[in-house]
């Protein structure tokens, strides 16, 4: 047998492990990059917008496209009538009678919600058509809140609940152990909503070929390539009828670019019927809208403890939201975590209770951290929250608990193989080497001082190559052997040679900022003793000409472990073919030859060498001449997968991922005692995520991960008004970190190499988007002294959590809020006069703010086209109004909507007159609800809009009545008019 | 999220540019800066017909002392008036204030008077020319006419510019000998709008004191020292304020009490 | 008066990083748009197109600005730079050369604006402290970084140029 070429001593690992500079960057910082946006495209390329649902929540009754049709520039109008004759609903993990199309068929089920799509000549063109668009919906009840769904409306009428999954899990004893605890503590933990917004929004251009019935479709996807399967069977092609290609360079994800699926599909339709090419741009308001979430999720955790702080036993109740729909690959965000739901610690005994509710939010998905952060703010606060019942010290209990040193590989009780690392040893470097003493004495300086100063711990396995078969731990064991078997994570990468001796790297990642081009130079310069620079690495991906699979994609933390892994072993079996080709050519035996500088020599004689290129060129010029052995056509693809990484077993243990990383982070936070501002002082993070492959790249993932957490545990959410109205829609609505804002951070390391990926490397990208939130909640409980229950700790909520009662003010003003009141106001007027305008068609409309045109249109019931705004902020509405228990002349309830291109409003007011001396008094109560873009983009707006509007109606009633009334002067009138952006 | 169509005028005088609003009225917008309402246009929040672009006006370019105020002309950036060497020894409140209109970027590019003509509630410059008692000039084709700062903004992006109207100037009276000004603003993040901002200028007799981010409006109370917490515990309350997804109403008044107090106590101490 | 109707195309000239470019637009056409679908210079990005997070910033006769707030017809006659005119096609300035070695940058889409920012900061006021730069930053979002090695590049090449005068 042939045995491998060496590569020379002396240039070993020259590359791997060092931070040398990217190959990315000159072309990015000279503007030269080429994103999904900057492709070109054909010259009949068509552009679409979506119309969206202002609502929640509804019934869509009536759909009119005629007037948009008809308008310039415009090629199509798709709506879901054409979905469901041109495409199948997205197949889920659970199966369920709750289907989604890309554009909703009968109801919407949450704000932003595609309903049609207007495909014109440009996007400008394409939004003035959306205007043109009329939707009517019968809303209904939104369910918003995860508790609430269990008891709400369904949303899916063909499913009996909310609750679309639901399964229980018991490891060891735990009903046992918890029976005989010395100790129980437990919580009840809402984890929120929120987004890591890549700066670069959705980007799908979509084309059909009729011939074929094949799709090409170009978009900023991310993967995982599971979903390649969803879009296809959506498209209702085979696989290979699917062409999906990524561009070269990507804005970012994070996760978030799994979810422009829906969309390729939109754009796949929409290209087969307009027989033209498709492009969609999404832009920021779509994308806050309704791109994508992290689950929110509501968990109750206990934990039984030994009276010395020693975890027996966790008692998990999770409830899962996942948005309108269970959009793949949720709810995998539920399971991601659920081989190591024991954190980094030893325990033996758990219990598991999974639900998963669908609300009228926007579907959810993958997300820097996916499954972390949900789980350890629990479990980190409740560790707290324990150590503060036992009298110890926080750090102290983590400690005791950690998996011991020597363990690993370690099995936990749900099945993770924590592969590598000796959790005690970093933790106590970490507290020597990050200066945990000295911020022990800056807590107790400025607590001397009165100020408020805390130190929060949290302690995170991060997970990395997810196990393609944990998804199918939600289902039972029975379900699990008549789907048959999943599992593994297969990458692949190839490395070759062209004719010219140059060698060039493809993989089936599709990068997103984190350098693989540069990792991956290194990793394939090491095997052939060239420099990074000779490698040239291909970012695009092409499912039609390049090696993937279902694991393909760029999430998972799955490049330094999984796909680097891959690529070093395809160089390997290339290099091992090029070492026969150079034995034979050099005249020595294989295993003289070496590798050093570009060139191939004989160990021994290193004047007997070739050029390393013109001995790979050879391989393609005169094939004839490669010995017997070493093969022809220089070209690798590695598949490699993971032995550890099984399906679950018949007792659900699951090893849902391939390494696991640590981490252990502390930091101080000062909190300004008068406006709650939370300052972090201090930040240390520990991370053994085994062999670092370019410690700089390591260190700026990190930061970005660190980032992320930090936005998450005091600034951002994708928030919803109670009545479903969206509020987030632009970047000064959801609020992420600047520079500002962002707090100097110390990164430590340990290597650890892990013994299961080709390289000792495992993911290190997304583990400060799962520990910074609690560490931080933590210090922040600690300065306060307060439990933390919820994020993010803005300042106005930590105001909420610690301000006394308020002191009484002499000022009369308007309690709760504004949208939903009461109040009072005289008319000069008899009540039957008053009773005598509210039902006069005319008269109605002369007191209707912005009212052009009223039309009776039925029994006390009218349809409107109303002018409505704040200031310059005006829009067109189609109202309806309608009064209803009448009771002349005391009492009536006004019932009304209005929609336009500027959101929707739904309102109802209860009216009573009441005879008084001078006329009558009115005394009314409304609730008003608003959604859309209004609501989306100007909620600090809103309270005040529509006070004045219900001010102008009374003011308007007056007058009505033909009192000239003084009190009212008329340049206040006109401005209110003004104000109220009302036409006359 | 791009604008519906508008026609494009860019005027070559001040005359011109009254004439097109003349004739156009509610329909035409002037475009300063376009900081805030190019955003808006692009979300279609705001469709004008014709958008009439003064940033070229020399005429509205000057930044001069007269009759004991800065006149701030129509087409002067707030990076401009930033770096009016005069501006911090004229009127300090001013120059504290400036830096945290916006970003450096947008300030660049953003006009004094076309933040006031926005009238956003939560934005700073009303706020000063609130508390400054400072005053807005209008053209017309009608004629030119001054509004007091207390006139001017009626509410929520509301103000006294009538249809055909459009600012020309603003003026904020420089500081007088012996006053002090202090200025605090809580928002969520650098940059953002205030969730509370709260300025105030004294003199020995008494302290004028101005809240932003609470009400549809800038509020502004005078007091006579000293100043106890009872009365800005009233002026929180008369304010009012609402929820919104940033903070609520009443963190919001307790930021008046807390910050009018550190603002109050600032000036004060300045004094002494 | 030069006044354009809305629906028609109106002949454009200016100077984009020093040549004179000419293209047709309409007057709502953001100028963010036509550098990238008319001039085809891909280099300015867009993020969000309400003047948050900066992406899109360029500089108009020497001034930082956001390109998604402005108008194709408004640069008449006037000079634009952008990124691409940064640096010799083979080569990179001191705040690219610096943004690589901290590794200030990972997706890049952030990356042009911010260097159109602090280029003007730069030029005006070499002296710039941290704290300044930090101001000045805080009108650009970037989700990849945490903004560490954007600071660290900006602070040295900084410290650089106003050493040397
Ligand atoms: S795209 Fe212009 S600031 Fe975001
Ligand atoms: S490098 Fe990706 S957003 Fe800044």
């Amino acid at each position: 047998m042939w045995r491998t070429g060496k590569v020379n001593k002396t240039n070993n690992n020259a590359w791997i492990g060092r931070s040398i500079a990217r190959l990315e960057d000159p072309a990015l910082l000279r503007g030269g990059a080429r994103f999904a946006d900057d492709l070109a495209t054909p010259a009949n390329v068509c552009h679409a917008a979506f119309m969206r649902s202002p609502i929640a929540h509804g019934e869509i009754v009536a759909l009119d496209t005629a007037a948009a049709r008809a308008m310039p520039g415009v090629v199509a109008i798709i709506t879901g009538a054409e979905m469901l004759a041109h495409s199948a609903p997205f197949i889920t993990g659970v199966k369920v009678a709750a289907p989604q199309y890309a554009l909703a068929t009968d109801r919407v089920r949450y704000v932003g919600e595609p309903v049609a799509m207007v495909l014109a000549h440009d996007r400008y063109r394409a939004e003035d058509a959306l205007e043109a668009i009329n939707v009517e919906y019968a809303p209904l009840t939104p369910v918003l809140d995860a508790m609430a769904a269990l008891e709400g409306l369904v949303l899916h009428p063909d499913t009996n609940s909310n609750v679309l999954h639901e399964r229980y899990f018991s490891y060891g004893d735990p009903e046992g152990v918890f029976a005989a605890a010395a100790h129980v503590v437990a919580g009840t933990y809402h984890y929120p909503r929120n987004s890591c917004t890549p700066l670069e929004c959705f980007c799908v251009i979509a084309d059909y070929d009729p011939g074929e019935d094949a799709f090409e479709v170009t978009a900023n996807f991310q993967g995982p390539y599971t979903l390649h399967t969803v879009m296809s069977r959506s498209l209702k092609v085979p696989g290979n009828r699917l062409r999906l290609k990524t561009p070269p360079a990507s804005g970012g994800s994070y996760g978030v670019k799994q979810a422009v699926f829906p969309y390729v599909v939109a754009l796949g339709v929409a290209a087969k019927i307009a027989g033209r090419p498709v492009k969609w741009l999404e832009d920021r308001f779509e994308h806050l809208t309704a791109a994508t979430s992290a689950t929110n999720r509501v968990t109750t955790l206990r934990a039984a403890l030994d009276k010395e702080g020693r975890v027996l036993a966790l008692d998990w109740d999770q409830l899962e939201d996942c948005g309108a729909y269970l959009r793949a690959p949720e709810p995998a965000t539920l399971y991601r975590m659920h081989g190591n739901m024991t954190g980094a610690y030893a325990i033996e005994n758990l219990a598991i209770h999974n639900r998963v509710v669908v609300t009228n939010k926007t579907p959810t998905g993958l997300m820097r951290g996916f499954g972390g952060p949900q789980i350890y703010f629990p479990l980190e606060r409740l560790l707290d929250k324990a150590a503060a019942e036992l009298g110890l010290d926080p750090l102290a209990l983590r400690r005791r608990n950690l998996v011991p040193s020597g363990a690993m590989p370690y099995r936990t009780a749900p099945g993770a193989l924590l592969d590598s690392g000796d959790y005690t040893t970093s933790l106590d470097r970490a507290v020597a080497d990050g200066g945990l003493d000295d911020l022990l004495s800056r807590r107790d300086a400025a607590r001397a001082e009165g100020r408020l100063y805390g130190i929060g711990y949290s302690v995170v396995v991060e997970p990395s190559i997810s196990n393609m078969g944990y998804i199918t731990t939600l289902l039972s064991p029975e379900q699990r052997d008549r789907a048959g078997a999943k599992n593994g994570a297969l990458a692949t990468a190839t490395v070759g040679f062209d004719p010219s001796g140059a060698i060039s790297v493809a993989v089936s990642s599709v990068p997103q900022g984190q350098g693989h081009r540069t990792v991956l130079a290194q990793v394939v310069a090491d095997v052939f003793a060239i420099t990074p620079k000779d490698v040239s690495v291909m970012t695009e991906h092409d499912t039609a000409k390049d090696p993937w699979s279902i694991a393909s994609g760029n999430y998972a933390s799955r490049f330094a472990g999984a796909v680097a892994g891959a690529t070093h072993r395809a160089a390997i079996s290339l290099r091992d073919r090029l070492t026969l080709i150079a034995a034979a050519d050099l005249n020595v035996p294989p295993d003289e030859v070496a590798y050093g500088a570009g060139r191939i020599f004989a160990q021994h004689n290193p004047d007997n060498a070739l050029p390393l290129g013109r001995l790979a060129a050879k391989a393609h010029w005169s094939p004839l001449s490669i010995p017997d052995g070493a093969g022809v056509g220089l070209r690798e693809t590695a598949f490699w997968n993971m032995a550890e990484l099984t399906e679950p077993d018949e007792g659900d243990r699951i090893n849902s991922s391939g390494a696991y990383g640590f981490i252990f982070d502390f930091c101080g936070v000062e909190i300004d005692p008068d406006t709650f501002a939370v300052r972090v002082d201090r930040y240390v993070t520990m991370h053994d995520a085994g062999r670092l492959l370019n410690p700089m790249l390591a260190d700026g993932q990190i930061r970005g991960g660190f980032a992320h957490g930090l936005g998450a545990a005091l600034l951002e959410e994708l928030s919803y008004a109670p009545d479903g109205g969206f509020q987030a829609g632009t970047l000064a609505d959801y609020l992420a970190p600047t520079v500002m804002e962002i707090a100097e951070l110390t990164i430590l390391h340990d290597q650890t190499p892990s013994p299961f990926t080709p390289l000792g490397a495992k993911g290190l990208g997304e583990g400060n988007a799962m520990s910074t939130p609690v560490c931080i909640a933590n210090a922040v409980s600690d300065a306060l002294g307060r439990e933390i229950t919820a994020l993010p700790l803005t300042r106005s909520n930590l105001a909420e959590l610690m301000l006394e009662a308020e002191p009484p003010g002499k000022a009369k003003v308007f309690h709760g809020h504004a949208l939903e009141g009461r109040g009072s106001t005289a008319v000069p007027a008899s009540p039957e006069e008053v009773w005598a305008i509210l039902l006069d068609d005319n008269r109605l409309a002369a007191v209707i703010p912005g009212c052009h045109d009223l039309v009776k249109s039925g029994d006390n019931s009218y349809r409107a086209d109303v002018t409505l705004g704040v200031g310059p902020i005006k829009g067109r509405f189609a109202a309806k109004v309608a009064l209803q228990d009448l009771d002349p002349p005391q009492s009536l309830r006004l019932v009304g909507s209005a929609t336009g291109p500027l959101g929707r409003s739904e309102g109802e007011g209860h009216i009573s007159l009441h005879p008084t001396r001078e006329g009558t008094q009115v005394d009314y109560a409304y609730t008003v609800r608003i959604s859309g873009k209004v609501a989306a983009v100007g909620g600090r707006m809103m309270d005040g809009a529509v006070r004045a509007l219900i001010n102008l109606f009374f003011k308007r009633l007056v007058s009505q009545t033909g009192v000239r009334e003084e009190r009212f002067d008329p340049s206040f009138w006109e401005r209110l008019l003004a104000l109220l952006g009302v036409n006359r | 999220m791009k604008p519906a169509a508008f026609d494009y005028a860019c005027p070559d005088n001040v005359g011109e540019a009254l004439t097109i609003l003349a004739e156009r009225g509610a329909g035409a917008r002037i475009c300063a800066g376009g900081q805030s309402l190019g955003a808006m246009m692009n979300l279609r929040l705001m469709s004008p017909e014709v958008l009439i672009d003064i940033a070229g006006l020399d005429e509205l370019k000057s930044i001069a002392m007269t009759g004991g105020a800065i006149e701030v002309g129509a087409a002067v950036t707030q990076a401009e008036l930033l770096a009016w060497p005069d501006l911090a020894k004229t009127q300090p409140l001013l120059a504290w204030m400036l830096p945290w209109v916006g970003h450096y970027q947008t300030r660049q590019r953003g006009t004094i008077c076309g933040s006031l003509a926005h009238g956003d509630p939560s934005s700073e410059l009303p706020l000063a020319l609130a508390v400054l008692e400072g005053e807005v000039l209008l053209a017309s084709r009608r004629g030119r006419r001054v509004v007091a700062a207390k006139d001017f903004q009626l509410g929520m992006m509301a103000t006294d510019i009538a249809d055909d109207e459009m600012v020309v100037a603003a003026r904020f009276p420089t500081a007088q000998v012996g006053a002090v000004s202090a200025f605090h603003e809580i928002a969520q993040r650098h940059g953002d709008f205030a969730i509370v901002a709260v300025a105030a200028v004294g003199n020995r007799n008494s302290v004028r004191l101005g809240v932003g981010g609470v009400a549809d409006s800038p509020g502004v109370i005078e007091l006579k020292w000293p100043v106890n917490n009872d009365q800005l515990n009233d002026f929180a309350w008369s304010l009012g304020g609402a929820d919104d997804q940033h903070a609520t109403a009443r963190y919001r008044r307790e930021l008046v009490r807390r910050i009018g107090r550190r603002v109050v106590d600032e000036v004060r101490d300045a004094l002494s | 008066m030069r006044y354009l109707e809305a629906g028609k195309r109106h002949a454009v000239r200016f100077t984009l990083n020093g040549e004179l470019v000419e293209g047709e637009a309409e007057p709502r056409l953001l100028l963010s748009d036509f550098l990238r679908q008319t001039l085809g210079a891909y280099g300015t990005h867009v993020g969000c197109e309400h003047g948050s997070c900066g992406a899109c910033t360029i500089r108009v006769d020497g001034k930082a600005v956001r390109a998604c707030l402005l108008y194709a017809v408004q640069m008449q006659d006037r000079a634009v730079t952008t990124v691409e005119g940064l640096a010799a096609p083979d080569g990179l300035n001191a705040l690219q050369a610096a943004l690589q070695k901290h590794h200030g940058l990972q997706c890049g889409f952030c990356t042009p604006g911010i260097l159109m920012s602090l280029e003007q900061l730069l030029e005006e006021e070499p002296g710039a402290d941290e704290a300044r730069i930090r101001d000045v930053l805080s009108g650009h979002i970037c989700r990849c970084t945490g903004y560490h090695g954007i600071v660290q590049a900006a602070v040295e090449v900084f410290g650089e140029v106003f050493g040397k005068r």
